[in-house]
């Protein structure tokens, strides 16, 4: 054996131990020192997955949930998964064809690859969503998502709950990147006001995703995740009852209604007309629905309650005495000799009462809306000696008004509120050069010339005049869940403000009186309601259009502010009906139904049947029409000049669609019921005999057709179950059984010694209802069988019904 | 019965066996660690031999029990049969080429039925071992002689070449660790270190830039001038010796490889070689390309260079002292392709870190020096040459296996002894350690 054999065992051991020293190396370059390949690893296999709470949700001021949250399905489709299904069966039920659905899992594998779950259809109705789901096991590779969305239960107050909607670019900015691309985000109303309170607080969790980025199971014990924390609920001042009633009562109209709760300044109501119905936005179709709402030129879009700019016309009047009052130019026993003209300034202006004495005090000249009174108080208050000068007076007069609350944002808790125009020296030295006095704006003294207020302004410049000089800063809420002092949202909501607290009691009882008269002897005397002290003022201010080049009078707005009762103010009404005419004529009778609702809790047969009237009548001025024909032709030649695709303009052009064209807005006018009315007699028949009380709206719903704002609204109301499963949570206010309503004539034989009793609980709460029981029977079983709100879940099942029945 | 136990224990290196126990139970645990899907039940699992790591088991057992039989065999009978090995390995085969059933692109493996599977290129090495062994341990062979060596090197790579044949490059390279026996037995150094040189000169064109190789290839010239300059002022020859040697060093890196791979090789040849050393290929033209294209098709889709990167990513992500058994966020959820088999070393990597790793790769060291400290015992040849024809091949399947996981050599797929998923690798491996055991155990007797 050689000798260097003996040796090279070692050189055998050298290079086996060399091997492995290399290895090492390595192995410690990758575990110990290196950082790129750990970086990498964790790309590879972790996933931060966001969390999303659920919105708060938001209640009226009797705890019903009048924004709240349901679950829709999506459909999902994993393309690796679909295998040997029956394409035919599937096509047949979402109604598509086979090209259309090879087409879609093709997108959805180039959107997120064969192995993750892709949205095939978002949204899902509700029918197809039942059809689906008995048929999803035939089609694996199928599933179906839950996803959370926003329904209004009450298909009411569209403007002030507003909606969410996915974020733009420009929110991602504002947020400083808090928010990420296809979050939802409040883009309107109290959704994007409260943003903060409802969104609550997104939640992390860490996923650990495989190498097909299927995500598999929580990372490290999910030590690492932050739970999410649901939004925060919120609770409004809203009286959802008056809410659709005010809505009801704006239909076929445009304006807006404002209902302020002076004591408080929370806002009982707030309705803006042409609307639309919120819950179009939320469900499949609501891309679809917002194009449509844009496209509109009469903009139901737009809150016109606070972004509505009108001259307030007489019903400035009471501020306009109270000012002068204040700066002692008039007193309670001014009058004025009008005979239907004032003759004060070079040009002659009219007053619509012509009737000798009619403005022989103050009262009397609020009472019956003197306009020569007022064009002198206005210049008196101008040309007050003590402010030397008319443009002092202006400045001054100006301060006094702002102080109402006019001109200036109100400060409510909804994002871009206008603020209206209250003109100044400048305003008018501009146009006159410097050269102007107090009969160059003398017709500024009846809330018109350049005054422009929101009707949200009105509401809370009668909240003023109701509080003497003091208000709150109107709002929808009243408190937010869960709140610590950090939260200053509320803070600015619960400051009294005593702004013109310095004008005295007896001027404000002058004003209140002469506002009183005017429901009394007055010019709303068709808005009084017996037993109910109501101040009022109606207003009638003239518009113009400038349409084609061609300005043209049109109709007057019809407006009306109110606030009752007289010794106790619970409610200020500001009502506006863009081009309706008198203010009496239809803004007053609206206000009217309000405070009695509002107050009363119900509205008469007869009442109802009047409002119905009301509420039919179509008052959308024509020139809509026009305009529409304009704005879409204008789009039309856009898109033509743009795309070259002509045939969006060639609609136009065609005589014999033009015709078609011009009528469609006028054709729009929907039937609306008022649904405070009596209970019909089906309803007696399925009524329970347990002490429970059925939401007034779950009757009406049940029996007569809804409100229909658009004929593809229809499908888009809520399911029954959110209908039946709300329950009134009670009367709060306690009213007397109506003495006028008449005993039911049609009613169910049998039903009648069954429900007589026990029937009574809702007939209180819904007013007058059908009257199966005699007003002197009930009289005596209200006490012993009304429940307490208190003692009422909100939210009742509604079996008690099937039991008896 | 007695006397049976006795003699299957007496004599036998109880460290060899309890290595083999030790890496055996390590690779059906990383298996299980590699396959295991959360909610499945393990004691059914193990039953069912369902699993990989069941059947993993089931070989384990198995190759114990082959162990046994081998303890049980005269250590004669493998002296006396080895050349018989060989022929019926070699006849094995070339049965291969007409019985042969595609799988995974290579031609090396006939199915049994359907679920048993033969790779004679895998199994052939205890053949080429044992004739190697005895073909050195005759009394006629002067190893010392070119003639002999050559012959044991024909020995050694005609299984390779047929191997090769197969499209099993892999297997076919393991072949080249005998040489390594050759080396102990006799074989003159500098054949080691030229065919080493050039493996590395080849790979290293693939790997680092032309320019830079040449400066590197220039800058070793001049060292070994500098060193070498005594001599070299005696003895100008070797001043040409060594300007001929980087001559050839830079001409094969620049020319011979790039033709090779241009004109001799076809592309997607090239690209699969690319591939190997995880680099990206980019063809020479369109035409070479839309060829690539057309292979690509048929063969598996992975590519190597996803397999390396993933593999560096688990192991890094193991840290010093790893995630924990069943923890690992890359093993255990498929990032790393082939994770069970060839790849096996990632679970180990990222489940225990680097200090497992470390602690693991002692194992198989202790198990290599071991084998070598056996060999340097026997007294016979063949006992000695088998021995050292272990150790090689061993060592070999270690090194490169490892390497080929940390991105330290081409992945050409060899599985790491005992540990690696595979029936047959794992009865292969255990049956040559069991034969070295046997032929330990008969040291005394056994002298030629």
């Amino acid at each position: 054996m050689p000798v260097f054999n003996q040796s090279r065992s070692n050189i055998i051991r050298l290079i086996f131990g060399g091997m492995f020293l290399i290895i090492f190396a390595q192995l410690f370059n990758l575990q110990v020192v290196s950082d790129k390949y750990k970086k990498m690893a964790q790309e590879n296999a972790l996933f931060p997955k966001r969390i999303y709470p659920t919105r708060g949700i938001i209640y009226d001021h009797r705890n019903r949930a009048i924004l709240n949250n349901t679950i829709m399905y999506d459909l999902m489709v994993t393309p690796s998964q679909v295998k040997n299904i029956d394409t035919g069966y599937f096509c047949q039920l979402m109604e598509i064809d086979t090209a259309e659905f090879r087409a879609r899992v093709i997108d959805a594998r180039y959107k997120n690859g064969p192995f993750r779950p892709t949205i095939f259809e978002d949204l899902l109705p509700p029918d197809l969503y039942a059809k689906l789901e008995e048929n999803i096991w035939r089609f694996p590779g199928f599933n179906l998502q839950e996803r959370p969305v926003r329904t209004y239960p009450y298909d009411a107050g569209a403007h002030i709950m507003g909606y969410v909607g996915e974020v733009d670019s420009n929110i991602l900015r504002r947020s400083n990147y808090y928010y990420q691309l296809g979050d939802y985000v409040g883009r309107s109303g109290l959704e994007q006001f409260y943003e903060k309170q409802l969104m609550g607080q997104r939640g992390i969790e860490y996923w650990i995703k495989d190498n097909k980025n299927r995500l598999v199971g929580h990372y490290a014990n999910r030590d690492l995740d932050t739970p999410a924390i649901a939004g925060r609920n919120l609770h409004t001042y809203l009286d959802i009852e008056l809410q659709q009633l005010a809505e009801k009562l704006l239909a076929n109209k445009v304006g807006a209604i404002v209902a302020i709760e002076p004591k408080t300044g929370g806002i009982l109501a707030m309705a803006s007309s042409p609307d639309y119905d919120p819950n179009s936005l939320t469900g499949p179709d609501k891309q679809k629905n917002y194009g449509k709402l844009v496209l509109d030129v009469r903009a139901p879009l737009l809150n016109r309650a606070i972004k509505g700019l009108y001259q307030p016309g007489s019903t400035y009047k009471p501020l306009a005495a109270l000012i002068g009052l204040d700066e002692g130019v008039i007193t309670p026993a001014s009058g004025i000799a009008c005979t239907g003209f004032y003759y004060g300034c070079n040009k002659v202006y009219k007053c619509t009462e012509k009737a000798p004495g009619h403005a022989a005090n103050l009262r009397l000249a609020i009472a019956n809306s003197c306009n020569s009174f007022f064009y002198n108080t206005f210049r008196l208050e101008l040309d007050n000696p003590q402010l030397h000068g008319p443009r002092n007076g202006l400045m001054k007069w100006k301060e006094y008004v702002n102080k109402f609350g006019l001109g200036e944002r109100v400060g409510v808790d909804l994002p871009s509120e206008d603020a209206g125009n209250i003109p100044d020296t400048l305003a008018y030295d501009r146009e006159y050069h410097g050269s102007w006095n107090s009969c160059t704006m003398v017709t500024m003294g009846i809330g018109q010339d350049k005054m422009q207020v929101t009707p949200l302004q009105i509401a809370n410049a009668m909240c003023i005049v109701a509080n003497k000089g003091s208000f709150y800063i109107p709002h929808f809420v009243e408190k937010v869940d869960g709140e610590s002092p950090d939260d200053t949202i509320l803070n600015k909501y619960r400051q009294k403000h005593s702004v013109l607290s310095h004008i005295s009691d007896a001027d404000y009882e002058t004003v209140i009186s002469g506002m009183q008269d005017v429901t009394e002897i007055g010019t709303a005397r068709i808005a009084r309601i017996p037993g109910i002290n109501m101040c009022a003022k109606t207003g009638t201010a003239e518009t113009y259009l400038s349409l084609e080049g061609r300005r043209t009078k049109l109709n007057n707005n019809s407006i009306f502010v109110c606030f009752a009762p007289r010794e106790n103010p619970q409610i200020a009404i500001a009502v506006v009906i863009q081009n309706a005419g008198f203010g009496a004529r239809w803004a007053a009778p609206i206000g009217s139904f309000l405070v009695e609702k509002y107050l009363r809790d119900t509205l008469t047969a007869e009442r109802v049947k009047q409002a119905t009237v009301i509420a039919n009548t179509n008052l959308v001025p024509g020139y809509f029409v026009r305009l529409q024909f304009i704005t879409d032709s204008l789009r039309g030649e856009t898109w033509a000049k743009q795309t070259g695709d002509s045939s969006r303009l060639k609609r136009f052009l065609d005589r014999s669609l033009r015709k078609e064209m011009l009528d469609t807005l006028i054709r729009q006018s929907v039937r609306v019921t008022i649904p405070f009315g009596p209970r019909p007699k089906i309803a007696t028949a399925v009524t329970d005999t347990t002490k429970r009380k059925i939401t007034d709206s779950a009757l009406i719903k049940k029996t007569q057709p809804a409100r229909i704002r658009k004929p593809d609204s229809l499908k888009l109301h809520k399911p029954d179950s959110l209908r039946n499963h709300k329950t009134d949570s009670g009367t709060i206010r306690e009213t007397e059984p109506n003495p006028l309503h008449k005993p039911d004539s049609n009613k169910i034989p049998g039903a009648e010694t069954r429900t007589k009793t026990s029937d009574f609980p809702r007939k209180r709460n819904m007013g007058i209802t059908a009257g199966h029981s005699s007003p002197e029977t009930s009289g005596k079983s209200v006490q012993g069988l009304a429940i307490k709100p208190e003692e009422q879940p909100a939210v009742q099942q509604d079996d008690s019904k099937n039991k008896t029945a | 019965m007695t006397q049976r136990n006795a003699s299957l224990v007496k004599g036998a290196d109880r460290w060899l066996v309890l290595l083999w126990f030790i890496l055996s139970a390590i690779g059906v645990i990383s298996i299980f660690a590699a396959t295991y899907r959360d909610g499945e039940n393990v004691l059914q699992g193990f039953i069912s031999l369902k699993t990989d790591y069941s059947r993993q088991a089931l070989f384990f057992l198995l190759s114990g029990v082959a162990g046994i039989f081998i303890l049980l065999t005269d250590s004669k009978f493998f002296t006396a049969t080895a050349n018989l090995w060989y022929a019926f390995g070699i006849l094995l085969m070339l049965i291969v080429f007409p019985f042969h059933s595609n799988i995974k692109g290579t031609e090396s493996i006939i199915r049994l039925g359907s679920s048993v599977q033969i790779q004679p290129a895998d199994i052939c090495k205890i053949f080429v071992n044992l004739a190697l062994a005895k073909y050195l341990s005759r009394v006629e062979t002067d190893f010392a002689r070119p003639r002999s060596q050559i012959i044991a090197a024909i020995i050694a790579l005609v299984p390779a070449g047929l191997s090769i044949m197969q499209k099993e490059t892999g297997l076919a390279l393991v072949y080249f660790s005998f040489f390594l026996v050759m080396f102990r037995e006799g074989l003159p150094p500098y054949v080691l270190i030229i065919g080493f040189s050039f493996a590395v000169l080849v790979v290293a064109t693939l790997l680092l830039d032309p320019n830079l190789l040449a400066l590197i290839l220039t800058g070793i010239a001049a060292l070994a001038i500098f060193i070498l300059r005594k001599q070299v002022k005696r003895h100008r020859s070797i001043l040409f010796a060594i300007a001929s040697v980087w001559f050839v060093c830079v001409g094969i890196q620049r020319f011979v490889v790039p033709f090779a791979f241009d004109h001799i090789f076809q592309p997607y040849q090239v690209k699969r070689i690319y591939d190997a050393i995880g680099k990206d290929y980019v063809p020479k033209d369109a035409e070479a390309a839309l060829e690539i294209e057309q292979k690509a098709g048929s063969k598996k889709k992975t590519s190597s260079n996803y397999n390396v990167k993933q593999s560096k990513i688990a192991i890094s992500n193991g840290g010093l002292l790893g995630k924990g058994l069943l923890s690992g966020t890359q093993t255990r959820y498929d990032f790393v392709p082939e994770q069970r088999t060839d790849f096996i070393f990632c679970t180990i990597g990222e489940s225990f870190g680097f200090t497992g790793s470390v602690l693991f790769l002692s194992i198989y060291g202790i198990l290599l020096m071991r084998i070598v400290t056996i060999a340097e015992r026997q007294r016979s040849v063949f006992s000695r040459a088998y021995a050292y024809g272990v150790a090689s091949v061993f060592f070999f399947h270690i090194a490169i296996n490892i390497c080929m996981t940390i991105g330290l050599a081409p992945v050409i797929g060899i599985p790491l002894p005992f540990v690696s998923y595979g029936g047959t690798s794992l009865l292969t491996f255990s049956v040559m350690l069991f034969i070295l055991v046997k032929l330990d155990s008969d040291r005394q007797m056994v002298l030629r």
